[in-house]
């Protein structure tokens, strides 16, 4: 029963590798894209609410390529070739971010503005990236000039909605003037997360006959029903909540809008992941043709069953004892 | 040039790049344990000092390794879909079990360790040192099992042209993993014994004569001296499995084209592949016999016997791996000279009468670890090519079919953005160690809000 079904598992476990990569470094990356509205002091503070964090959240990507590299080599390779300069410009921004963060304070003071601007480029280039690979992908990895328009597209969005979990994560994290600051980013880039989903939305019925007819056709499009219908629901609590904390910044939920985002993230890409399948290379490669030898799956499987619980629970413990709002970062 | 020698070209720079900091922080979790754990049992404030400098490096070295290693495991995709198509049914299991038993691990507690120290009971903190230090030695473990595979492959057997496993036992412990496991792991333990002798020394010249520069320096040169003999010995036993393994290495490393005995131990040589001959020779008579064999009548193997019948060349480039093993040796005979030293003059007059010469000559030589490990992975690596999996897999078989212009571009990026950090980090440590020597106090009661330095 599990032999004939791992595909299937692996490829849901990667699913939830990738959407708690994308809420939990697309709140990191949303810090940095935040950069160049805040006071230097104000970076610092930003720096120490992701400091014990962004390690960890990055690993859920390497985790989510190495599945894709372990149980579906044949989608690895071709899709990790057609992206192949998107992939390039993201890893350039990884490693300026992730070593901005540690140049900024440990160099020269002198360089301090030099590794912050890098902080903010990498982030940039790194969600952008992101943004632009995702809009390739679920287009069938096409390079027309109207697929690289809607990359680009989905590469900005993507970009805000990313600086608005930041911001949104910020609210819970900070206090006083950065707190005010972070209700007004959140407010300003709130329309970047909703057009980005909406963007996803339309066009995806387009890629193919087959998931028009998932999303239109009766009966199944009652299936999806609940997915927009929810999703609206969440960005009403988030509008509202915004504009309650704008009123009285103290005095409201604050990790409301942070939570109900993330579940914003996980209904997108639930919606994602239901109108794809069971495709891995959109419309050309099945999860199952793609799969490794189930010998090989059942090993990582035990493994996985072991330690993820674990992982989890431990990722877990480190945001409990770093909890509440961010102090200062210090080693001692 | 074509896809392929780019290709390579771009592997090795990322490769390059990311071994540095792994070597550097899988020891120094553990010289971080031990300083934790001295003071713990001492109360000595000079051990919470070393600790408080090396954990910046430690942090550091680790940002950097985690982002470089993001890097690579985006490789394997983007230029070598061939590796993963063939071998990976052997090689996924082993990556996945890093990701899930290291990674996580050391991301996770490495928030804890680097600022947890005011949140958590001091035995939470003691015990994140320990699992960050425990996280970079599986890591190191699980990536070496997987190199020793495509240099030793055993356990396997080949369905429709893919490597399929048949015994985990026999593929974990394959026949090179112990010797190379332990030869990194003591390689790590250098790299960061001469790390902190050379800063350390530094210091010394800079003025510094705090109590945790004396222990430090004392510590590094110590490490040194005590893992140096280790290390030529286990390079030893590490090229003798070589020999019966990858026969055709051991031949380019000792640039040896006639299979016989007596075979001299060469010098100095140009090894020259088109004539199949070396020019400017210079050697000791029937001592890479002995070497290898123990006995001056010891038949040794040369590169001719792996020449095809139609004159396909099976066996690696000569010059590259012999220079790269000579520069490997000559590092570790130089930190075998400079830590024996050190531990007799500390003898004769203590860390404060070391001489300035001594000093200067430890600063130097801080980075010789990582010119050591570069050049034995060299040896090893170009040792295994033509094949990518030694009987199994060609590296030409195994590559993307990528435009050349991008493969090159990105290498062009990929080579501006590594020099840059490198001479970023190095800068960054000697300013560390500038501002430690000129005594500002480390951080005790700044002002809150401070990202930590």
């Amino acid at each position: 029963m599990i032999y004939d079904n791992l595909p299937l598992i692996f490829a849901a476990l990667m699913g939830l590798s990738i959407l708690i990569y994308v809420v939990l470094d697309g709140f990191d990356l949303g810090v940095g894209l935040l950069f160049p509205f805040a006071s230097a002091e104000q970076r610092d503070q930003m720096v120490a609410s992701i400091g014990p964090f962004w390690d960890a959240n990055e690993t859920w990507l390497v985790l989510a390529v190495g599945i894709l590299l372990v149980a579906f080599p044949a989608a690895h390779g071709a899709i990790l070739t057609a992206l192949y300069l998107p992939v390039f410009l993201m890893l350039v921004g990884l490693i300026l971010r992730g070593v901005a963060f540690e140049f900024r304070t440990k160099a020269p003071k002198v360089q301090k503005p030099m590794w912050d601007a890098a902080f903010f480029a990498g982030s940039l280039l790194a969600s952008a990236a992101q943004g632009f690979m995702l809009g390739i992908y679920i287009l069938g990895l096409n390079f027309t000039l109207w697929h690289i328009g809607f990359a680009l597209l989905i590469g900005a969005l993507l970009t805000i909605a990313y600086s608005f979990i930041g911001a949104v994560w910020l609210i819970g994290k900070s206090e006083g003037a950065l707190l005010a600051r972070a209700i007004t980013w959140a407010q300003g880039g709130i329309w970047g997360a909703v057009l980005g989903l909406g963007a996803v939305s339309v066009a995806t019925p387009f890629v193919s006959a087959r998931i028009a007819e998932k999303w239109l056709a009766w009966p199944q499009a009652a299936y999806l029903a609940p997915l927009p219908i929810a999703s609206a629901a969440l960005m009403g609590v988030i509008y509202l909540c915004l504009r309650r904390l704008r009123a009285a910044p103290d005095a409201h939920r604050q990790w409301t809008p942070f939570f109900a985002t993330s579940a914003l993230f996980a209904l997108g890409f639930g919606g994602m992941a239901y109108s794809f399948y069971p495709y891995i290379v959109p419309e050309k490669l099945t999860i199952d043709q793609a799969a490794s030898a189930p010998e090989s799956l059942i090993i990582i499987l035990w493994g996985v069953a072991i330690v993820l619980p674990i992982i989890i629970a431990y990722s877990a413990l480190s945001y409990v004892i770093f909890r509440g709002k961010s102090r200062g970062l210090r080693y001692d | 040039m074509d896809t392929f020698v780019l290709s390579r070209i771009q592997f090795a720079a990322n490769i390059s790049f990311h071994i540095l900091f792994p070597t550097i922080t899988i020891a120094l979790g553990w010289v971080l344990l031990f300083f934790k754990l001295r003071f713990n049992a001492t109360r000595d404030p000079a051990w919470m000092a070393a600790y408080m400098f090396w954990v910046k490096v430690f942090a550091l070295s680790f940002a950097l390794g985690v982002v470089s290693g993001i890097t690579m495991s985006f490789q394997f995709g983007t230029n070598w879909p061939g590796f993963m198509e063939k071998v990976g049914n052997v090689a996924g299991p082993l990556l996945a079990y890093e990701v899930l038993t290291a990674f996580f691990l050391e991301a996770a507690f490495l928030g804890i360790m680097l600022f947890g120290a005011s949140r958590v009971a001091p035995w939470v903190h003691t015990s994140a040192t320990f699992l960050v230090a425990l996280g970079t030695t599986m890591s190191a473990f699980w990536i070496i099992v997987l190199n020793s595979w495509m240099h030793t492959p055993a356990g396997y057997e080949l369905r429709d042209g893919v490597v399929h496993a048949t015994d985990w036992w026999a593929i974990v412990f394959n026949p090179s993993m112990p010797y190379r496991l332990i030869h990194m792991l003591l390689a790590s333990g250098l790299t960061v014994a001469f790390l902190i002798a050379g800063i350390s020394a530094l210091r010394h010249l800079w003025g510094d004569r705090s109590e945790e520069m004396r222990k430090s320096l004392r510590f590094g040169v110590t490490l040194g001296a005590l893992l140096i003999p280790l290390q030529i010995f286990a390079g030893d036993m590490h090229g003798l499995n070589t020999l019966e393994h990858q026969p055709q290495k051991v031949a380019a490393m000792e640039a040896n084209w006639e299979t016989g005995p007596r075979v001299p131990l060469i010098l100095f040589a140009l090894p020259d592949e088109a004539a199949r001959e070396n020019r400017f020779e210079i050697g000791i008579p029937a001592m890479a016999s002995v070497i290898l064999k123990h006995d001056p009548d010891g038949v040794v193997p040369g590169l001719n016997d792996f020449v095809a019948a139609d004159g396909t060349v099976m066996h690696p480039p000569v010059a590259p791996v012999f220079w790269s093993f000579r520069v490997m040796v000559g590092a570790g005979f130089a930190m075998l000279a400079l830590s024996w030293a050190g531990v007799a003059l500390m003898r004769k007059r203590g860390v404060d009468g070391l001489p300035r010469l001594y000093l200067g000559a430890l600063a130097g030589a801080s980075f010789i670890g990582w010119i050591a490990t570069l050049a034995g992975w060299y040896t090893t690596e170009i040792g295994r090519q033509p094949w990518l999996v030694q009987g199994v897999l060609t590296t030409r078989e195994a590559v993307a079919a990528v435009p050349s212009g991008m493969v090159l571009s990105t290498l062009i990026g990929y080579l501006a953005i590594y020099g840059a950090l490198i001479l970023a980090y190095m800068v960054t440590i000697t300013t560390l160690a500038g501002k430690a020597a000129k005594g500002q106090p480390l951080p005790a009661h700044r002002p809150q809000l401070v990202p930590a330095e």
